[in-house]
This record gives C-alpha cells, structure tokens and sequence, in this order.
C-alpha cells in the first residue's frame, strides 16, 4: 500500500523512504510529514556505494538536540550561581515511573517497618533515632574511638569526625555534653567570622595530630622495650635460639668474589663507541679529497668574474607580458608567514640572506668546534704535562710543525719522564740546583701582550727556540675558548708579532732564523682569525706604498722597501691565495711590487738583490695563475743590460724606466775580471744583501755578480715557461731574445750559465708563431621571445604519498571538522540559552500580568460588591 | 780728519761688547742726519757693512737705507754727471756742492757694497741687502739723481735695477729664494717692465761672453725670475705704475720680447721640460704673435722623449688657436710613442692631448688603426695604472673609427693562422700594416695579474658598447690609488692558503727559497 502511495515520487527517495519503515515501526512517525525529510540530492548514481547521508531529517534532529540540551544545558544554566542543592532523600523521590500513590504507599511502610525492627524489643518507648549523613548519630559516638589517627586521613586534611561534629552542625551537638564554661566560648566563637573558624580548625587539627603522633611513638617504644625484655626473660627460660634468628642466617650468604666482579663490572661505565680508527689509506684519500676541493676553490677564485658572466639565464616570460620589463610577480613581494609562531614580518629575501648567514654562522660554528675540539685536546694535554711538572709542547700545530719538532718534542717528553722518575732520589744540592734550573725556565702561563712593546719585552733576551715557545703559550693560555676577550687578544698579538718579525728583518745583522721560526705560528693565527689578520697585512702594505708614493711625488722615485717588507710579501704568499683573480691583500701586494719595480732605480750592488728578491716573489705570485706581469719582464731586461759590456746594443732593444740606456749603474754586472767565473759556484744569494753585500774583494764582487746572473737567467726562464700560451709570447721576450743572443757576453761566464742562456734562446723562438686573428666570442643568438604558458611538470602531483603524509593530512582533515562541529555546537549551545532566557523572561512577564490582572480584578468584584451593597442599602 | 776716526773706532770695536754696535750704528745715524758735521761718521758705517757678524752686517744695513733715504729726499746728494773726487777737491766749489758729491760717492760705495750682500751666504742678510736696494730705488725715483734734460722724461733709476737684476741672475748660484722675495716687487708695473728689459739686456751679454754655451744655474735664475713674473690677464689692469705714463703699455712687448730672447739660447734638458709645462698656461696667453713660438716648439718637438710630449701642449695651441699648419705631426706624434710614456710624469697629459688629436672623425684610418696597434704593442711594457688608461684609450679610439673594428673582430679571416703583419720598427704609420694585424696584445693582457686591467682588456672579447669610456678619471690615478680600492673594498670572506707554510721559504711553489738563503 505503501509502494503505492510513493509510487509517483522518485525511485530513490521512495526506496529509502521505504527501508526505515520496512525495518522498524517504532520510527515511522517522522515519516508521516514528508515535509520533515530533507533530501541530499545526489549528483551522480554510483552502483554499490552506500551512502548514510542521502536523507536528513532536520526536525528530528533538531528536538532530539533541543532535548538534549533541555537535560543537560539548562539544567547547569538553571544550576549556575547555585552553590547548594535541594537533594530530597524521601522514598522514590526522583523515580519518575512510580506513581504519586505508590510512593506515598511505600513511604508508609517503610516507616512502619523501621519502628517495627527494633533492637530493643523490651524498649518500649518509641525512641527516635537520629541521624547524620543517615547514619545512625549513637553508631557515629561509639565509633569515635576506633578512628585510628591514620596518618593516610591526616594527609588527606579530613578532619576528625570528632571535630566535624563538635564545629558543624548536623546533630552532633545534640548528643554533647556541655560543659558550663563552653557557653562563653560559644558565644565568643560566634563573633568570629567563618574564616577565622577555619584556621583555627586548622590549627587544632595540626595539634591534635602532633599528639597523636607523639603517643605513637611513645606506645612503640614502650613495645620496643617490652620485646627486649621479654627475649632476656626467654633466654633465661628456653636454650632454644628462636626460630626467627635462626631463619636469618641463611639469608645473608657470603658474598662470593665473583658476584662482586659481575656486579663491579655491571656497574663499571661502559666505553663509548668511538668512530673507527681510521687506516693511513683513509686517511691519505681523506686528505687527498679536501685538498682536491679546496684547488677546485682556487681555481675558481683564480677564473674570477668570467664564470658569473657567463652564466646568465633567461627568465621565464608569461604569455601574458607586455615585453615592457614590468613584472608583477617579483619575488620581493612580502608575504606574510610565520615561523615558530611568531609573525615573520620580512619578506623572502632576508630568509634568503638569513639562511645565507645561517650557513656561514653554522660554519664557523662548525670551525669553531673544530677549534674546541683541538683546544680540548690541548688543555688535556696542557694538564698532564703541567701535572709532571713540566710543559709546553702540545701537539696543536702538530701538523702544521715539521716532523722535526715532534721528534724534539718527544726527545723533550722523555727528557722529563726520565726528570720525573728521579725525582725522589735528589739530593739537597740537586734540588737547589733544580731550583735554579726553574728560575731560568720560562713560565708557563703569560699575559697576551697589549702592546708591540709587550710583546717585545717578553721575547728580548730569549733564544729563537724559546722566543717561539713564548708566542705558542701565549697562544695557548689566550684560546678563544677559554675567555670571552681572548678572540681579540689574539688577533692583537698577530699584529705584534707581525710587527716583530719586520723588526726582526731589520736588525743589524738581520735575524732571520728567528723569523722563520716564527712563520708557523703566523700561519696558525692567521688560519685562526683571517679577518684581523687580513686587515693587518692590508695596513702594512697600505703604509709601506703610502711612504714609497710620498717619495716618489717628490723625487719621482723611491729606494727599495726594506728587508721587511720583502718579508711581509713573502709572508702574504705563504698565508693567502695568490692565484685569486681578486683578494684583498694579494692584489695590493702585486701592485705593490710592480710599483717597486717600476720606480726604484738599481744604483747598487744591494738594490740588485732587493729587485730579484722581487722578482723572485713576482713569479713566485703568479706561479700558479700563469698571470703575465710586465714589469717582471721589463725589469729583468734592465738586470741583465747592466751585464752587457759595450754601447753597441742601442737602439736594437728598449729599456723600460727605471732603466737607462747608459748611466752610472748601466753596468752594474759587468765582470771586472772574466777569470772570477772560473771559480765561482753557484750557491744562495743571502737575504741579507737587500741590506748589505759582504763582497769586498773584486773577485767576491764578481762571484755576487754571476749569482745574480745566474739567478736572473733562472727567473727569465721560468717566466719563459709560465708565458709559453700568450698570443704575444714572443713580443713580450724579444728584446730579451735579441739581449741574450747578441750582447751578452755569455762565453765569459760559467758553464752552467751558459746552459741556462741556452736553454732560454730555445724556448723564445726567433719567429712569432702565428696566430688566428682576434674575433668576438661567438654569443649565443638571442631566442626569441617565448611567448607560452608556463607549464608546471608537477602541478597534478598528488600530496601525501607516504603513510605519514597521509595520516597527518588525514587527521588536519579530522581537526578541522571537529573544530567546525564544536563552533556550530558552541554557537547552538547560546541561541538555546538567549531562547530559554527569553522565554523565562515571557513566563515571568506573563505571570506578572495575570496577577496584577487577578488583583484587578478581585478589586473590582471587591468594588462590584460594594457597590451593590449600597444599591442595596438605597433601595 | 777721517782716519782718526776711523781708527778710534776701531779701538773702541774691539772693547765694546756685541750688543754695544747696536747704540753706535743708531748714535751715528742719528748725528749723520742730524748735521752735516758728522758727514765722516758715514765710514764706520759703511765700515759695518763688510763685517764678518751677520747680525751687525743686517744691522748696518737697515741703517744704510734710512740714511740714504733721507739724504735723497733731503737733496743732499749730487745731481748729475758725477765728477771723480779728486777732481772735487781740484775744482773751485762751494763747501756745499762738496758735500753733495761727497754724500754722492758715499752712496755709490754703498751700493757696491750692497750689491756684494746680495752674494753673501746667509739668506737674511741678502734679503736686507735686497730691500734697501729697492728702498733707493724707490727713492731715486722720487728725487732723481740725473739731470733732467727733457722736462717729461720718464725717470727711473734704471742703472740701479740693471746692477740689481745682474746680481739676481748670477751665473754661479741659485737665487730661486731671493727672487721669490724679489716678487713682491714685480707686483709694481714698472718694477716689472724694467726688470724684464734689464733681464734681456743681462742674457744677451752673458750668453754672448759665454759664446752661446748652456750655463745652467744662469738659466735656472732666469727661468725662476721670469716665471714670477705674472702677468694680469686684462691690460686694462696695468696701470700700476710707480710713475705714471701716459701712452701704450709696452709690457706685453717685453714679455714677449724678454722670453724670446730666453728662448733663443739653447737650454739644458730639464730646463726644456720646466719652460714646456707652463708655457701653454702663462707665456703664450700673453704674447702679441704666439706665432713666434713655432720655432722653439718644433725645435723642442724633435728633440724627443718627454720633451716632445711637452712640446705637444704648445704645439696644440697654436695649432688650434692660431692655424698653425705642421706637416706630418701625426707621423712625428706616431713615433713619439715608446715605452717611456707609460713612465713618464707627463703620462696623464700625454694622453689627454692625444685623445684630442685622435678625436677627429676625419683621420685616415690606417693612421688610427697605426696608433691602436703601437699602443697596444707598447701596453705589454706598462704599468697596470697606464693600462688602465690605455686600454680603454683604445677600445675608445676603436669606437670612434668603426673601420679599425677588425683589429679585435676579423671573421672573415677567423680561420687561418698568420704571424703578426705590423712591423713596429716602421716609422711611417701608413707602412706599418697596423690594419692587416689584430691586437693579439689585448688578448695577452686578459691575464694580466691585476684584476681591473684584465677585466679592460676583456672588453674586447664582446662587440663594444656604443658610449666612450671616460678617461678623465683615469688620467690621474695613481698606483697607490689603485692598490687603495683594494685595501678599502670591506670583503666578508677573506680565503686563505691552504698549504700549511712550514718555514719562510718552504713552500710548494717556492721561487725565492731555490736563489735566496736566510743568512
């Protein structure tokens, strides 16, 4: 009949109206009003998905909700700012089944019942029993003593029952006697407000419970006491031991030594793992590798800009672009984002940057660590040594200390074991003059120097062995690691010791030894700090060009730097980069050097010396870059025109100033006797002879003269070789080439000269090779605009592929319905209140008006009434 | 009468302490002026003036002036031809005349012996010496001391000037700070007009005694005495005359006159290069027909190196202002070009003038293409500051003549190899075949060790830009300039070597260690 009646209707909605009615009846009432059904249109069939969902019965659910919240809601809401609550205990009271008369019915018997039971049967007054908490108040008196003042109650805070009854109300104070003073207090106690009630419970509590605790104690004592006199008494009166005694024993067994190795070994700590040790294999590859990357650096350093150039890419254009260079999208749009909850007001960019100083800063973190690590080491180190009474070596430069030094290292170590061992068989003179020994020992700890004089003061008067000592402690008391000022310190101590090194250099004789010694040190400060230590050379540098260019303003030239600076650059080729394309301390330092041998004149014996020595760190400098610089070429030429004898080559080649095609000097390297090179032998020019040339003799004269020679020849073929790939190789070397095979007087000189001045004539060839004629580097053909949208590859890519991926979603997803449920639920929760306000409002409104309308009325029949009443009486 | 005084002081000289000549010279002057009786104290004065104490000498001195100037303002001093003294005493004369001519000797011994100050050694005394001279000067002006025959005679004591000037050019020492004194002078129209007539008076008969030869310290005190002679820029202004004139201003005339006569001498080397820098600036702005300049500027132009490039400054003045027309000044320009003038001072002018003679669009273009590839050839020698000037002097000169773009862009040859066509020993840029080669020297200078010239050279790897560098600030870059941007530049990330340096010459690629030793 059913199918019937829906039959015109859809055939989806009629089978689900259908299925509730068919399974159960008791729900059918909704369905009478098929206005109640509310239908979740589907949009497309889907065979053999079940849906919960496609009728809603939105009234329903609405009473079942405004029900709920009837038992629930309203009920708190009717409760709130209700401290107390009316609770009836009667028979029945809340079982709302029961019918009124039943409850009366049953109350009544059980009345009857429970004067009925009696305890008393020959009581035969009906005494009434009270009660408390429905508890019988006697049962409650005679327990009072069996409460036990357990400690559990106590920390509780529940309070004896004694005490509740005698403060609160309840019936207790029916049952009390009082006592006739007590009155007083009750009276006095009733002006006191209810908090100080409290807190004099409290305190009688906390009494109350301190004396309990003492009798207690006192009871277990007395226990303890009775236990031991009564064991005297039962020895006297059984021999048997008892048998508890005899049960301990056997419980205590004798500890075995090899429990108590397991058990030591148990809780003995237990090794770290520790990375594997490494074999020499490793660790060469290791090495091999970093030296690998940090060349990759280099060169990259030494190629410079070309490679930004090089790379620039073409950005994406949108088909939608005016071509007009306006971009809407830049990436400098600020976004807003947050991070770690708070609002990250900067845009992209400073991420950018800050990712950037994050990666550096974790760097030197990283180096930093490094350091520490070392500086751990040493300090361990530092200990042990200091702890046998000596100190000093550690092994922080061990790599970079040759192998000769750790072997005096270890020499020294043994050298103090040995000291230690005999230590305790010395004699009073020994000790003496070990004392004295100690004296003459350096300290072990000193003060980084403030000043150069400092410094200077500390390293007077030592050895160059212990002026080295020296500086290391002072680098190691002053690690970085061991106090916030130290960092600072040392990188002041890198400029003195700079300095002292130039001072060194310019001593009279110069001690260069000392200088050599200290160059590990220099390198290990400057690795340390590179910042102070570049700032510090760029100084040196700047000062020294400072005062050669004053010079030269005013006479147009300048005397060669000192031995000094000659340090100081050999200095910067050992401590930085000279193969860069752009360093802050190597470029000065070759433009330093090209104006040295550009605008001091060689005049002397010693200014030869001093320009090789530059020429020398020229080509040293450029070793590596193959870099071309002219002035080596040009001074070169210079040196070897002082050797050529006669006027004869004028013309043929030019000099480069400061060169002079004749002068004073223009023969500088002639031979004075070509005997001299039949005993000369070729050995180092000493530094020294920047300074000051030894030669006094003619003959020594002429032997400095071949060295020079033959250290000139040297360098023009090296250069020779580093210049081989220039286009211009053989321009550059032609006027060298016609010097060497025309003018120089080569068949005076020693062999190995001429197997040197042979050597260069084959590497510069006569004829210029040819070469292609310069053309523009091909450039890419610019493409044309492309004009097409951008395609991303994986826009359509589905999130969340892994499990994690998609719980998290899963339960964002969860999150934020629940979240949406309870807002809807909280939003309800209110209209439902403001509604039953209203409503309670109306009803109260309502019933104002009836009664005033019932006042009025019951006035007016009052009125009515009397008023008849005089009709009455008139008529 | 004379001598016993004379000897009287003398005595008292040797007695008196130091400060005590100070009281005598003034008691003396005192008496001089005050009456004529006391005329014979002038001696002892002038006897001070040769004495071996400075201090006396400049005191004496400045008491010389105020006599004398008093006595030429008084009129005490014999006007006209000046007879002997002995005929003074020979001749019938009133006591008076006596006296004048007598003051009159006296007044030229002290210019004598004035004049012999001038070459003392102490600087003060010669510069005391110098200004009472001038003060007489002033003053004979004022009261001449010849007779004057014409009535508007213009009357300056031009004998006193004449002796002046010879002493100041002397041909033994250099007087360059007394003539920085004598400037205040030349302030004075006059002063000047007559110091430069006497100056060429001066040169002409000491050059002649000479026979023509150099004398350096001579020319020296020229040069110093005629550059202070500055010229106001507006002849209006010249009518500063210490006696006034009516009439043309004869000054510019001197000038002109009194430097070509200068000019006409030969000069020692470094004296061309002072008269060359400034004459461009101070000398041909002055003259009536600059014109009269050629001969010494094309003399100076062949004689080469640095002084040729001076020249050029002239020689571009006159070529610009005045029409000169000089045959093959580019060919001489052309050869001027060596190794020297990345060196030279003079670098930045050299190239600014150059830029100038190169800018016309309408120089041919194997003479452009000539002087691209010389420069470029001679680049491989320079400095990194005169690369920097030179290399983009080159891309600019390459710019300006389209046509010499296939020194640094030749496809249609790209192929084939080929040795270098430019001969540079050639001295006619039209035979040098500059436009058959290509600056394979640039391509050299890309690896260059300074990072900035590499980075000018590169630019020739790349079409060129069509705006010209600007030069003007490289011109005068100094080497220490060019290291100072390094040394400013604030680098975060400084790299260091990574090769642990054991020792100062032990290194992996160690040259100094190989021929030096630490000794």
């Amino acid at each position: 009949m059913r199918c019937k009646l829906f039959s015109s209707m859809d055939a989806s909605l009629a089978k689900i109206l259908l299925s509730p009615t068919t399974c159960t009846g008791s729900r059918g009432g909704w369905l009478n009003n098929a206005f109640e059904v509310k239908i979740n249109r589907k949009k497309f069939d889907v065979l053999g998905r079940k849906s919960k969902h496609d009728v809603g019965l939105p009234g329903v659910s609405r009473s079942k909700a405004i029900n709920k919240r009837k038992d629930t809601l309203l009920k708190e809401f009717r409760l709130k700012n209700k401290a107390n609550k009316f609770v009836d205990r009667r028979f029945g009271e809340y079982d709302t089944k029961m019918a009124p008369e039943d409850k009366i019915l049953q109350r009544f018997a059980l009345e009857r019942q429970r004067t009925q039971a009696k305890k008393d049967i020959y009581n035969l007054n009906e005494e009434e029993e009270l009660t408390h908490y429905g508890q019988s108040l006697a049962e409650i008196e005679k327990l009072t003593d069996m409460v036990d003042s357990d400690s559990d109650s106590d920390e509780k805070g529940l309070l004896s029952a004694e005490l509740t009854a005698s403060n609160f109300g309840g019936g207790g104070g029916l049952l009390r006697k009082k006592r006739p003073g007590e009155n007083d207090e009750d009276e006095s106690q009733k002006h006191k407000s209810r908090q100080e009630l409290i807190e004099e419970l409290i305190l009688k509590s906390k009494q109350e419970k301190r004396e309990r605790q003492s009798q207690k104690e006192e009871a277990q004592e007395l226990t303890e006491k009775l236990d031991q006199e009564w064991k005297s008494i039962q020895n006297l009166l059984v021999h048997k031991t008892p048998k508890a005694e005899r049960m301990e024993e056997p419980e205590k067994p004798k500890l075995d030594d090899y429990d108590v190795m397991v058990r030591e070994l148990g809780f003995e700590m237990k090794a770290q793992p520790s990375e594997k040790l490494k074999t020499p294999e490793e660790l060469a590859k290791e090495e091999r590798e970093r030296l690998q990357k940090l060349e990759a650096d280099r060169l990259k350093r030494m190629l410079g800009d070309v490679e930004e150039n090089a790379t620039q890419k073409q950005s994406h254009l949108s088909a939608d672009d005016l071509n007009d260079g306006f971009i809407l999208d830049n990436d400098d749009r600020k976004t807003l984002s947050y991070k770690d909850g708070k609002w990250n007001s900067d845009g992209g960019e400073e991420e950018g940057q800050e990712g950037e100083e994050g990666t550096g800063g974790e760097e030197e973190e990283d180096d930093e660590d490094g350091e520490d690590d070392g500086s751990g080491v040493d300090d361990e180190d530092d200990e042990e040594e200091e702890d046998e009474g000596e100190g000093g070596h550690s092994d922080l430069d061990s790599d970079q200390a040759s192998g000769a030094e750790d072997e005096e290292e270890e020499e020294n170590d043994e050298g103090e074991e040995e000291a230690a061992k005999a230590k305790p068989a010395l004699s009073e003179e020994e000790r003496k003059a070990m004392q004295e020994a100690a004296k003459a020992e350096l300290p072990y700890t000193f003060a980084a120097p403030e000043s150069f004089s400092d410094l200077k003061a500390l390293l007077d008067g030592h050895s160059a062995e212990k002026q080295r000592l020296i500086v290391e402690r002072i680098q190691k008391c002053n690690h970085p690691s061991l106090a916030a000022g130290n960092k600072a310190k040392l990188e002041k101590l890198f400029g003195f010791l700079l300095e002292y090194v130039g001072e060194l250099a310019m001593r009279t004789p110069p001690e260069l030894a000392t200088v050599n010694i200290f160059i590990p040190q220099v390198y290990a400060l400057c690795q340390l700090f590179p910042a102070a230590a570049h700032k510090v050379m760029q100084s040196l540098l700047g000062d020294s060009a400072h005062s050669m260019e004053e010079s030269i303003e005013v006479k147009g030239r300048a005397a060669f730097p000192g031995l000094d600076m000659m340090i100081y650059l050999k200095i910067v080729a050992l401590l930085f980069p000279t193969s860069d394309f752009r360093h802050p301390v190597t470029t000065p330092a070759f433009v330093y050097i090209s104006q040295a041998l550009t605008k001091c004149p060689v005049t002397s014996l010693e200014s030869l010396s001093a320009g090789l020595v530059l020429c020398s760190l020229a080509v040293e400098f450029v070793s590596l870059s193959q870099r071309f610089v002219p002035e080596l070429i040009n001074f070169l030429l210079g040196l070897l025109h002082m050797a050529v004898p006669a006027d004869t080559c004028t013309g043929t080649y030019l000099l480069v100033p400061p060169f002079k095609q004749q002068g004073k000097a223009s023969k500088l390297l002639l031979l004075s006797d070509a005997e001299a090179s039949n005993s000369w032998s070729r050995k180092a020019i000493p530094l020294t002879s920047v300074h000051r040339v030894t030669a006094s003799t003619d003959l020594e004269k002429d032997h400095y003269r071949l060295s020079v020679l033959h250290t000139c020849l040297d360098l023009v073929k090296r250069c020779t070789l580093l210049y081989r790939q220039l286009p211009s190789y053989v321009q550059i070397f032609q006027p060298v080439r016609t010097l060497l095979a025309k003018h120089l007087p080569v068949q005076s000189y020693p062999s190995s000269l001429q197997e040197l001045h042979r050597e260069i004539l084959e590497a510069i060839p006569e004829t210029p090779s040819k070469h292609a004629p310069l053309v523009f580097e091909k450039k890419k053909p610019i493409p044309l605009k492309l004009l097409e949208p951008k395609i991303v590859l994986d826009y359509g890519k589905k999130r969340g592929n892994t499990k994690e991926e998609r719980e998290r979603e899963r339960l964002k997803h969860k999150y934020k319905k629940e979240f949406k449920g309870a807002l809807r639920e909280l939003r309800k929760d209110t209209r439902f209140l403001a509604q039953a306000k209203l409503s309670d409002i109306m009803s109260r409104d309502a019933e104002r008006k009836r009664k005033v309308k019932e006042l009025y009325g019951s006035l007016a029949t009052q009125e009515g009434e009397w008023k008849a009443l005089r009709m009455k009486k008139r008529k | 009468m004379a001598p016993s005084k004379k000897s009287s002081v003398k005595q008292s000289e040797g007695g008196n302490s130091e400060i005590s000549y100070k009281k005598r010279i003034n008691t003396k002057t005192e008496l001089l002026l005050q009456s004529r009786r006391h005329a014979n104290d002038i001696f002892d004065v002038l006897e001070y003036l040769q004495s071996e104490k400075e201090k006396e000498v400049i005191f004496a001195i400045n008491a010389c002036q105020k006599i004398f100037c008093a006595l030429l303002e008084r009129g005490d001093l014999y006007v006209g031809q000046l007879p002997s003294e002995e005929e003074m005493v020979e001749g019938d004369r009133d006591a008076d005349e006596k006296y004048h001519i007598f003051i009159r000797h006296r007044y030229s011994n002290c210019v004598e012996l004035l004049l012999d100050n001038i070459g003392h050694e102490v600087f003060q005394v010669k510069e005391a010496a110098l200004t009472a001279l001038m003060k007489f000067a002033a003053a004979e002006g004022q009261h001449p001391l010849q007779k004057l025959e014409f009535s508007n005679h213009y009357n300056f004591p031009l004998e006193l000037i004449l002796v002046i000037v010879r002493c100041l050019l002397s041909g033994t020492e250099d007087m360059a700070l007394l003539i920085s004194r004598f400037q205040e002078f030349l302030e004075m129209d006059d002063v000047r007009y007559y110091v430069m007539s006497s100056i060429r008076d001066t040169i002409t008969r000491v050059m002649d005694r000479n026979k023509r030869a150099v004398m350096p310290v001579f020319q020296n005190n020229v040069f110093t005495l005629l550059t202070n002679i500055t010229i106001p820029s507006q002849s209006a202004e010249i009518n500063n005359f210490l006696i006034r004139q009516e009439g043309k201003s004869p000054l510019l005339f001197t000038f002109e006159q009194t430097w070509l006569t200068f000019l006409k001498y030969k000069l020692p080397g470094n004296m061309y290069k002072k008269v060359l820098v400034i004459l461009h600036d101070s000398i041909l702005p002055h003259m009536n027909d600059p014109t009269l300049m050629i001969d010494f500027l094309s003399a100076a132009y062949s004689v080469g190196g640095a002084v040729s490039l001076l020249a050029l400054n002239g020689l571009f003045v006159l070529i610009h202002q005045h029409n000169l027309d000089y045959p093959d000044f580019y060919k001489k320009l052309y050869n001027l070009l060596d190794p020297s003038v990345f060196h030279v001072k003079y670098r930045a002018r050299f190239f600014h003038l150059a830029n100038i003679f190169l800018s016309s669009s309408h120089l041919p273009v194997y003479l452009v293409a000539a002087f691209v590839k010389r420069l470029s050839r001679l680049a491989l020698t320079a400095p990194p500051t005169g690369l920097l000037i030179v290399l983009p002097f080159i891309c600019n000169l390459i710019r300006r003549h389209p046509s010499c773009r296939v020194l640094i862009h030749r496809p249609s040859a790209a192929d084939e190899l080929c040795n270098d066509p430019y001969v540079m020993d050639e001295e006619d840029p039209a035979k040098c075949h500059a436009l058959e080669s290509s600056l394979w020297e640039l391509k050299t200078l890309q690896s260059h060790y300074h990072p900035d010239v590499a980075k000018a050279a590169k630019a020739v790897n790349q079409p060129l830009p069509g705006l010209e560098d600007d030069l003007s600030k490289l011109l005068e870059l100094t080497t220490f300039e060019l290291m100072e941007r390094d040394l400013k530049s604030q680098s975060l990330a400084v790299p260091l070597e990574f090769d642990p340096a054991g020792g100062l010459l032990k290194s992996a690629k160690e040259v100094l260690g190989v021929h030096f030793s630490l000794e």
